[in-house]
């Protein structure tokens, strides 16, 4: 059977590296990175994925937009690509890479595949979010989101086991989102920006050290279940961003904002996607816990995503009240590094900082360091 | 990046056979027999009478029971096809299984423990005609408690993770004789310790908290201090710890513990690198067990059935396991009038043939041998560190430049990064030139990790023979990495998927199951 295969490149993916400018976000920064010189290998990067998919070409109609968005490359990997809409070439934009994102979702695609770095992860996941399956092939200059292949070949080898093979499953995996503009000032700011939904396969896509996507949400639910068994009579507990704080209201059976701050207890949800003033009206007149996870590749637990959950929030709500959870993998990603408070309250970062309990099961927990975000 | 690659490298290739043998029960042909019995002559029947009918009732069967039916050849065929599919110890130069030390173990301690004299003792005979047993047993003990410096041992445990459940109900049975069992109910461990620590004090009930290396790699004191606290029940901790880094500070962690009135327990199951050179009990521990399977030699893996031995100071001894093994200056029997032990472990008395191993390997070698293991192994393990470090793309997280004891956790993440070739794919690809390579427990903390334990037991020879072939893979994944990522090419199962491992719904462990699950149309 004949799989429908797309393919997005985003052509000024990863021109922002080579001549240091971290980040490829924006016309502006893409001017100044080829005034400077720089060169975008996305061309280069898709081909080589592509050429995995050589063997099965009889069995894969391909899809690209025009020219440098997809066309080149699948041209230049042996490929007779069905290509789609327009651009204006050498000057293309997010809204293309949406556009084009769109028109396979509508044509109906077995696989999307899509060259660039996590602001393209961003740009995919804003047109069709998890609605069909989505690969990254790392061509940017950051790429802190798990949605990529560990290697644009391992791109097209995973994409060959998922349309033809039997080991690859789907996944949910988090789009993060960086600021580019603090990033260049030297201050790492990732949060969570979305999910999308990827073929995985443990031996192909990065950031993950989970044998299973089996065993990791059999982990995501015995953190839930201990979470829980923790949220007592009389309290509020605030829930932070991420896949993982969603688990615990999902197991309780209530809705759960992915990226905002909602409150619950263990029979309601009293509000979701709430602002600092919402919550410090809140815990006003309730005790309360605070349940967050770490956010973003960095490390962070505070100050990154979840800024509703203030200094003056975790003052009232005391460090005693606060619950930090975590799949091991992703303290086992951080290689070491201590997780990172950057709240704006020095004396807060200071209060977090230190060895803080996290919790990584039902009855597990790590004592983990805490410090106060560092030089990069 | 030009260099070609030599298409016939000094390297051993290897074939696995590949039988497509079905499971025996599919082999089945009704009516078959191995053995045709005679018929019972008349005057015996006679005799005999109806001899079924002697048997209780209940433990008579309704039904024959399903076994295959086949001729004895047939049978014979079945077990050595799947054994040439097999890449056993006694195959490969088996370096790579790293925390299970696979060291050779003597032929003559297997014919000793496979002689009628060890194979005909049955564990429900009386003490006095199994002396020899008992006093094997009580000898071991001896020998064990030499080497520990502990004061008593059990060797009931049937493996490490037993013997490490058995140090935790021990510990349990000691803090609940304190009147403290439900204060203390935390049991604190470090995330390099085998992981059988956390999993079997999590079986015996305790809450785990577990601890990450400090910033140079070593168990962070300063978080066990912030961890320790009166819910303290236990410390369980390896040492060295499976990257093969020895604990400079293990006497601060066993006091930090004491101090809050908790017990330490070694995790002692691979001692291969300290034989005669350091004892649980100098560094304060309180219980310490070794698994005979590995250090001494049993041996481990599918090579033989696991046994573990667990050691105590006087203060917990009262809590070992039921029976023990005494002897009364005439005769060797075993003692359950010990009101406060924990009870039993497993049925009767510990893996006796392993016992017999053990006490034969320990004795061979003398205490000047014992220690030498330990020099050989560690001697062993450096030099192969300082060739898989030559290797472009291999790295020692923690502790840099510094030496290991007994293995190594290495990692690839160098050459994962520049390939996209991973430490798992390596391993597929040692397949091919007939060797085994293990990666490291899940969750993988070290990126990419692999784990080579060489024992005393390997020559330069086989260490060079093993690094020659990871330079070659390593070689490979660099210039041309599809040969690596489509490995193995030479065995009988080319890729597997993971996931059903971790769905219960999917196994058929037997054949029942999997009449149940598979071929009833569930699949």
């Amino acid at each position: 059977m004949t799989q429908r295969l797309g393919l997005i490149v985003n052509p000024l993916a990863g021109i922002g590296g080579r001549v240091g400018l971290k980040g490829s976000d924006g016309v502006a920064i893409q001017q100044k990175a080829l005034a400077l010189g720089g060169i975008s290998e996305a061309q280069d990067r898709a081909a080589k994925a592509l050429q995995a998919l050589v063997p099965f070409k009889d069995k894969v109609k391909l899809f690209t937009p025009p020219g440098e968005m997809g066309e080149l490359a699948a041209w230049h990997a042996g490929f007779e690509p069905v290509v789609l809409g327009s651009i204006a070439p050498g000057a293309t934009t997010a809204q293309d890479t949406q556009r084009s994102a769109q028109d396979m979702q509508r044509l109906g695609m077995d696989l999307l595949l899509f060259a660039g770095g996590d602001g393209t992860a961003r740009d995919i996941y804003n047109a069709v979010g998890t609605s069909l399956p989505t690969l990254g092939i790392p061509a940017g200059v950051k790429m802190h989101s798990p949605v990529f292949a560990i290697h644009p070949s391992s791109a097209g080898w995973l994409a060959v086991e998922f349309l033809f093979g039997p080991t690859a499953h789907l996944q949910e995996a988090e789009v993060i989102d960086l600021d580019e503009e603090a990033y260049r000032l030297g201050v790492v700011a990732t949060r969570l920006y979305g999910t999308l939904i990827i073929p995985y396969h443990r031996l192909m896509v990065q950031n993950q050290k989970v044998p299973t996507p089996a065993s990791q949400s059999v982990q995501a639910e015995a953190i839930a279940a201990a979470v829980i068994e923790e949220m007592r009579p009389g309290f509020l507990t605030i829930l932070g961003p991420g896949t993982t704080t969603r688990a615990v209201a999902q197991r309780l059976g209530f809705p759960k904002t992915l990226v905002g701050v909602d409150v619950i207890t263990r029979q309601e949800v009293v509000a979701l996607d709430v602002g600092e003033a919402r919550i410090l009206e809140l815990i006003g007149q309730k005790p309360a816990l605070i349940v967050v996870t770490i956010t973003g590749g960095q490390g962070f637990l505070f100050g990154r995503g979840n800024q509703p959950i203030s200094p003056q929030v975790l003052r009232l709500v005391g460090k005693e009240n606060l619950i930090v959870i975590s799949p091991s993998e992703k303290l086992n990603a951080l290689q070491g590094q201590p997780l990172l408070v950057d709240t704006g309250d020095t004396q807060v970062d200071q209060m977090l900082s230190g060895y803080l309990p996290v919790l990584t099961g039902y009855r597990e927990r790590v004592y983990y360091r805490v410090a106060a975000q560092v030089e990069l | 990046m030009t260099k070609p690659i030599d298409p016939k490298p000094a390297l051993r290739r290897f074939h696995q056979a590949r039988w497509d043998e079905p499971v025996i029960f599919e082999l089945s042909t009704p009516g078959q027999r191995g053995v045709l019995l005679p018929q019972v002559e008349e005057g015996i029947r006679q005799e005999a009478g109806n001899v079924l009918a002697s048997l209780p009732s209940c433990l008579r069967r309704k039904r024959a029971p399903k076994l295959p039916e086949m001729s004895q050849v047939h049978v014979l065929r079945h077990y050595a096809r799947l054994s040439q599919e097999n890449l056993g110890v006694d195959l490969n130069i088996d370096v790579g299984q790293g925390t299970c030390t696979m060291k050779y173990s003597p032929k003559v301690n297997d014919q000793l423990a496979r002689s009628p004299k060890m194979s005909e003792l049955h564990p429900l005979q009386d003490e006095l005609t199994v002396q020899g047993m008992l006093e094997i047993m009580f000898r071991l003990e001896q020998l064990l408690k030499e080497i520990s410096g502990m004061d008593r041992f059990t060797l009931q445990p049937g493996a490490g993770s037993s013997a490490i459940y058995t140090n935790i109900a021990m510990i349990r049975a000691y803090h609940a004789a304190q009147g403290q069992s439900a204060q203390r109910d935390e049991v604190i461990t470090t995330i390099f310790s085998h992981p059988s620590n956390a999993a079997a004090a999590k079986v015996a009930g305790y809450k785990i908290i577990t601890l990450y290396p400090d910033g140079d790699g070593y168990p962070d004191l300063n978080a066990l201090k912030a961890a320790v606290s009166p819910h303290t029940a236990a410390l369980l901790i390896t040492n060295p710890e499976d990257t093969g880094i020895f604990n400079p500070r293990i006497e601060d962690f066993v006091q930090t513990v004491h101090v809050v009135g908790g017990l330490c327990s070694y995790d002692q199951a691979n001692a291969n690198g300290i034989l005669g050179i350091t004892r649980a009990r100098q560094a304060g521990f309180d219980v310490c067990h070794f698994n005979l399977h590995k250090t001494f030699s049993t041996p481990h893996g599918c090579g033989g059935p696991a046994a573990g031995a667990s050691g105590v100071t006087e203060v917990l001894a009262p809590f070992l396991p039921v029976p023990t093994v005494e002897y009364d200056g005439q005769k060797y029997f075993l003692d359950y009038d010990r009101p406060q032990s924990i009870g039993k472990i497993r049925p009767f008395y510990g893996v006796a043939q392993n016992m017999l191993k053990a006490y034969a390997w320990i004795m061979s070698l003398g205490a000047d041998g014992l220690r030498e293991v330990a020099e050989v192994a560690v001697l062993n393990n450096n030099y192969l560190m300082k060739k898989v470090l030559e290797i472009r793309g291999a790295s020692a997280p923690y502790a840099r430049g510094k030496r290991r004891i007994e293995q190594v956790r290495y990692s690839w993440d160098l050459l994962s990064q520049d390939t996209g070739i991973h430490s798992e794919e390596i391993g597929y690809r040692a397949a091919d030139f007939g060797t085994h390579y293990w990666t490291s427990h899940h969750p993988y903390v070290v990126p990419e990790p692999m784990t080579l334990e060489p024992t005393e037991s390997y020559s330069k020879a086989d260490l060079d023979e093993y690094a020659g072939i990871l330079a070659h893979i390593a070689e490979e994944a660099y210039i041309d990495p599809q040969i690596v990522k489509t490995a193995p090419h030479n065995s009988t199962i080319h890729r597997i998927d993971h996931e059903p491992f971790d769905d219960p719904a999917s196994w058929a462990v037997t054949w029942r199951a999997y009449l149940r699950k598979v071929k009833r149309g569930e699949s």
